[in-house]
């Protein structure tokens, strides 16, 4: 057991009660777009990419390095477009198109 | 620890507060979309981080900033591409495909360092133990995935499939790779011991979402999407990167949290979705209105009493379920609320498990553009149905079955939307056939229930057109 995995543990351990905490207080109403917000979240793998296309040396290694970065990008930038395509619609009443009779309903 | 050492571990720190913060901010509409753009900035500094540490160091040779830059660059068109042109319907698919290659990378960068070490000095147990976690965990979640995305496409039949031995062969495979897997662990560095455990762990995720019914998908991403996160957590754990870690047990978290709550909601335990051998299709039996069971009575009203009875209302609920959102009919059913809307009060009542993913009806809707405080949810949405005039169900079954307040059979217990305490209530269906758990349900039979039996679609249009004549004269 070195320090470092130490350090590490905690961190995965405190970062999953922490999720546990600040997700249970997403709304229903948001939970397609909370998934996919955190799929975005999880593209953070492309610095795995980062590290291991900095290592590589050989034909295998380069192939494992190119695959592992088409599949991050896409990871994050299919995920951030997508979240922020479902949150824009997400919007309060519009202002009505000259409607008469009750508006408020909540 | 230098200088530059030091920055790029707080930038790491940084994007992960800024996860956090972000993943608080969607906790309501209002802030969710400055969530997401908090969690982006958190992302660039950490990209950023990651370039300078390796130019820092310089080990990066020109072909793997080619290789590197080549390959994200390419993956992020063809991730902004599919991101721009899907139809929300098919959102749940996209998302599978986004957790199939998230899952996918993690595990290739824990293949990466296996393979950069090959041959080479044994590598520690501390990175070991992670790396043949991942090699595992990573493969499992790809091709889960893409089975679970091809379900959703229809591309792969979305009944469960099941085939004589299916059994045998999960329990072998998981054999080989918990095998494989020690024999690395072992410190045995063997390229085809890898290969082995990677196209077992591959053909795994292929075995455990192939007998997954349709209708059980909302539970199946959610894991997936768990899954995802831990993988992406256990690479940070191989490469010793704080931000990879808080990120992916966020992911991890937020998966397992959504898979717990969705298997609550319909009543499943996780296991049995997981075993599966049960469940519906996308598309419902389609046995004609004369399949009533018992021979129970019910009531045949039209689209014109339908309309009656809307157009005179003070406060009309719609539900939305399944079949609207199979049927595409969410932008029938905003116009005819905002119709309603003009003369009473009318707002939707959304059951957590209606449509393909958590909480995909709301956007479906939301894309109808039906505002969001027009969604209520199940509980505050229970507390309206006493003082509601009419309640018009449109396509969902099970999840307003009184029945389920009973002890004693299929739905017991699941919580639903309590329909039957409305004054009345519409029902527009396709047929008398069964919902997902195959029981009757008795709100069908309830005397103040009408049933309207067409196309969620074609129904809602020709109440709404019934309702606006209604509204003209």
């Amino acid at each position: 057991m070195t320090t470092a995995l130490m350090s590490d543990i905690y961190m995965f351990v405190l970062a999953i009660l922490v999720g546990y905490e600040v997700i249970t207080k997403v709304p229903s109403t948001l939970h397609t777009p909370l998934m996919s917000a955190s799929n975005a979240i999880h593209g953070i793998v492309i610095i795995g990419a980062v590290v291991i296309a900095s290592q590589a040396r050989t034909d295998a290694g380069y192939a494992l390095a190119f695959v592992a970065a088409f599949f991050a990008g896409m990871n994050v930038v299919g995920g951030y477009s997508l979240t922020d395509r479902m949150l824009q619609m997400f919007r309060k009443r519009p202002e009505p198109p000259a409607h008469d009779g009750p508006k408020e309903l909540s | 620890m230098n200088a530059v050492t030091i920055a790029v571990d707080l930038a790491y720190l940084v994007a992960g507060v800024g996860f956090v913060v972000a993943l608080h901010l969607m906790n309501s509409p209002a802030t969710a979309r400055k969530g997401s753009r908090l969690s982006w900035l958190g992302m660039i500094v950490a990209v950023v981080a990651a370039l300078v540490s390796v130019i820092h160091d310089g080990t990066i040779t020109t072909t793997g900033w080619v290789v590197l830059s080549v390959g994200a660059i390419g993956g992020a068109a063809v991730g902004l591409v599919m991101a721009r042109k899907v139809k929300m319907t098919d959102v749940p698919q996209v998302v599978s495909i986004f957790n199939a290659v998230g899952g996918g990378a993690a595990a290739l960068v824990a293949i990466g360092g296996f393979v950069r070490l090959d041959g080479g000095p044994g590598i520690g147990t501390r990175v070991m133990i992670a790396t043949v976690l991942d090699i595992i965990v990573g493969p499992v979640t790809f091709s889960g995935s893409l089975i679970a995305a091809g379900k959703l496409q229809g591309w792969v039949p979305s009944r469960p499939v099941v085939f004589p031995g299916a059994r045998f062969i999960t329990v072998a495979l998981t054999v080989v790779g918990v095998g494989a897997g020690c024999y690395l662990l072992a410190g045995h560095d063997s390229t085809w011991v890898l290969i082995l455990a990677v196209c077992a762990a591959l053909a795994f995720g292929v075995t455990m979402v192939l007998p997954i019914g349709g209708a059980d998908m909302p539970v199946v991403i959610a894991l997936l999407n768990s899954f995802t996160g831990i993988a992406v957590a256990i690479a940070g754990f191989v490469i010793d990167n704080g931000a990879l870690i808080i990120g992916g047990a966020l992911v991890g978290a937020s998966g397992g949290i959504l898979t717990l709550l969705m298997a609550r909601a319909m009543n499943r335990s996780i296991i049995s979705v997981m075993i599966g051998g049960f469940g519906t299709g996308d598309s419902g039996p389609a046995t004609g209105p004369a399949a009533v069971g018992a021979g129970a009575s019910i009531r045949r009203i039209s689209a014109e009493d339908a309309a009656i009875q809307l157009a005179y209302a003070s406060k009309v609920i719609i539900v939305p379920g399944y079949g609207l959102a199979a049927a595409q009919a969410q932008h029938e059913a905003a116009e005819l609320a905002a119709l309603l809307a003009e003369h009473a009060t009318a707002f939707f009542a959304i059951h957590p498990v209606a449509g393909r993913m958590p909480g995909h009806m709301n956007v479906l809707l939301a894309e109808a553009n039906v505002p969001y405080p027009d969604m209520k949810e199940m509980d505050a949405a229970n507390l309206e149905f006493p003082t509601t005039d009419v309640v018009l169900v449109v396509g969902a079954n099970d999840v307003t079955n009184p029945a389920a307040r009973r002890p004693g059979n299929a739905v017991s217990g699941m919580p639903i939307l309590n329909v039957d305490q409305a004054k009345s209530v519409i029902v527009i269906k396709r047929s008398m056939g069964h919902g997902y758990a195959g029981i009757d349900n008795e709100l069908y039979i309830d005397p103040k229930t009408g049933m309207f039996f067409s196309d969620a679609k074609a129904g809602l249009a020709e109440i709404t057109a019934a309702v606006k004549a209604l509204v003209a004269a």
